[in-house]
């Protein structure tokens, strides 16, 4: 039927074709800017051109600001195409800008890495401390190849109380999205302590999925703490940054997750000295205040050799003081004895002199105790003899 | 505790790290410091056994996105076909 189409019409038909162009709707540009330009409000106005063509473009928001665009600088945009009625003009609608040569891969990490950091995902503070002894431990990776078989062995070595519960799924290719999102939603539901995300070394795009956000979403969302084994050492993915511990590769995943149980025996070992120390400390900490306790029991008694060696050396003092005495009177003695034997009349009478007395009195010294007739004894040096007075001579 | 026959690993292990920290301080009585260093020994001996006898579990869950249509057809190494095989320890 032939029918005029009004103006708007046409654009809204326009409008929806775009639209329902997914291709259009998430597309990477790559052209050279020109015409750049800002408004009052803060959007970025710029055309993007090569040898043949050109297209317009804007960009909402102040985020440009800090990209430093220059006309005739090459650059790789993010956005999507759409049709502006009021102006007529097809329109490239920018959210993500960077300079060209990184690669498109590259472009499309740091476009989401730097969503997801504004929004906060990678956030140190929301790291999660990982189990110290961790019972169940899910992993997301592929049952096939050989990583699910390396983390298992480095869990049965390092910490085999363990219980792996493993969460099969694709970790490349059309699926993988959409199954490592399940599997780690499952093993959250499954009540595992810790989960590793895991997937071997790989290009770029056979990473991919690691890289997508419904996976960072998915990983952000977990209730346990995620551990990140995914590719070689030097891949970063937007998965490890999510997650609360990133790993250089799998097996290194499953190290970081399971304690060390020969390490652990070890400290059991050196738990039983601590505690055979400790014990031992108890009780010679108690034999000392035994032994602290008699000494002082001791010390409260009456010191019996202190006392009886006192006792002694007074009686050795007595018997010195006793034996100066002795010698003393002695030596008195004697001096007496001689003067006594000096004083011995008979020594007198050897020389010829005698001693007169009256018979039954005293010594005569003078001639009035005697009158004649008197009986006399007279000692001489060797006896005695009786004599009788006759008469008194006066000297 | 309410037992230590069934109790987890952690469990007896964070009590053992107690017990050692207790009696490494010191000032306890005579019975007390005895009773923790049989506590202690007791709990080393069953922790140890429990390390040495352990047994890696492997349970895998079913696939119910139906990603994988050729499941148990040998995709998986056998080790790890049984839905709870065990892992022996080398």
């Amino acid at each position: 039927m032939l029918e005029a189409w009004s103006v708007s019409r046409l654009a809204s038909a326009v409008q929806s074709l775009l639209r329902g162009e997914a291709r259009l709707q998430d597309l990477w540009l790559e052209g050279e800017l020109s015409n750049l330009r800002s408004s009052y409000s803060g959007h970025l106005y710029f055309t993007l051109k090569d040898d043949v063509a050109q297209v317009r473009c804007v960009m909402f928001g102040g985020q440009w600001r800090s990209l430093g665009l220059e006309n005739g600088q090459q650059v790789l945009a993010h956005g999507r195409v759409d049709f502006w009625e009021v102006r007529g003009d097809l329109q490239f609608y920018a959210d993500f800008v960077q300079p060209a040569g990184v690669g498109i891969w590259q472009a499309q990490f740091e476009m989401l890495r730097a969503r997801l950091e504004a929004e906060g995902l990678f956030d140190p503070a929301r790291k999660r401390p990982l189990p110290r002894f961790p019972r169940r431990i899910g992993v997301a990776t592929s049952p096939t190849g050989h990583v699910f078989h390396d983390i298992c062995q480095v869990i049965a070595r390092r910490w085999p109380l363990a219980e792996v519960v493993l969460a099969p799924t694709p970790v490349q290719g059309p699926d993988a999205v959409a199954g490592l999102c399940w599997a780690i939603r499952r093993l959250n539901e499954e009540g595992v302590d810790v989960v590793i995300v895991a997937r071997g070394g790989g290009s770029l795009e056979e990473l991919w999925a690691f890289n997508e956000e419904q996976v960072a979403r998915a990983i952000f969302a977990s209730r346990v703490p995620v551990v990140s084994g995914v590719g070689h050492e030097p891949d970063v993915t937007i998965a490890d940054l999510v997650a609360d511990v990133r790993a250089s590769t799998p097996s290194a995943a499953a190290e970081i997750v399971a304690p060390d149980c020969r390490e652990l025996l070890r400290d059991l070992q050196e738990a039983t000295t601590s505690l055979a120390r400790g014990a031992t400390e108890a009780v010679s900490e108690r034999r000392q205040a035994v032994a602290r306790a008699v000494a002082a029991l001791d010390r409260s008694l009456p010191d019996v050799a202190s006392l009886s060696a006192r006792a002694l050396a007074l009686g050795q003092r007595c018997l010195l003081l006793a034996q100066q005495r002795t010698r003393h009177l002695d030596d008195l003695l004697q001096s007496l004895g001689r003067r006594l034997a000096s004083l011995d009349p008979r020594a007198t009478l050897a020389r010829g002199y005698a001693i007169v007395r009256r018979r039954g009195g005293p010594v005569v010294t003078s001639l009035s105790q005697v009158k004649g007739g008197d009986l006399l004894d007279v000692y001489v040096a060797d006896g005695q003899f009786p004599a009788e007075v006759q008469r008194q001579y006066g000297f | 505790m309410a037992s230590e026959a069934d109790a987890s690993f952690e469990d007896l292990y964070r009590r053992l790290e107690e017990v050692v920290q207790r009696l490494e301080q010191g000032g306890l009585g005579l019975e007390e410091a005895i009773a923790l260093y049989e506590e202690g020994m007791r709990l080393a001996v069953r922790c140890r056994q429990m390390l040495e006898r352990a047994q890696l579990r492997i349970t895998r869950l079913r696939d119910e996105l139906g990603l994988y249509t050729d499941e148990g057809t040998g995709l998986l190494p056998p080790a790890y076909e049984e839905a709870e095989a065990d892992l022996e320890l080398e």
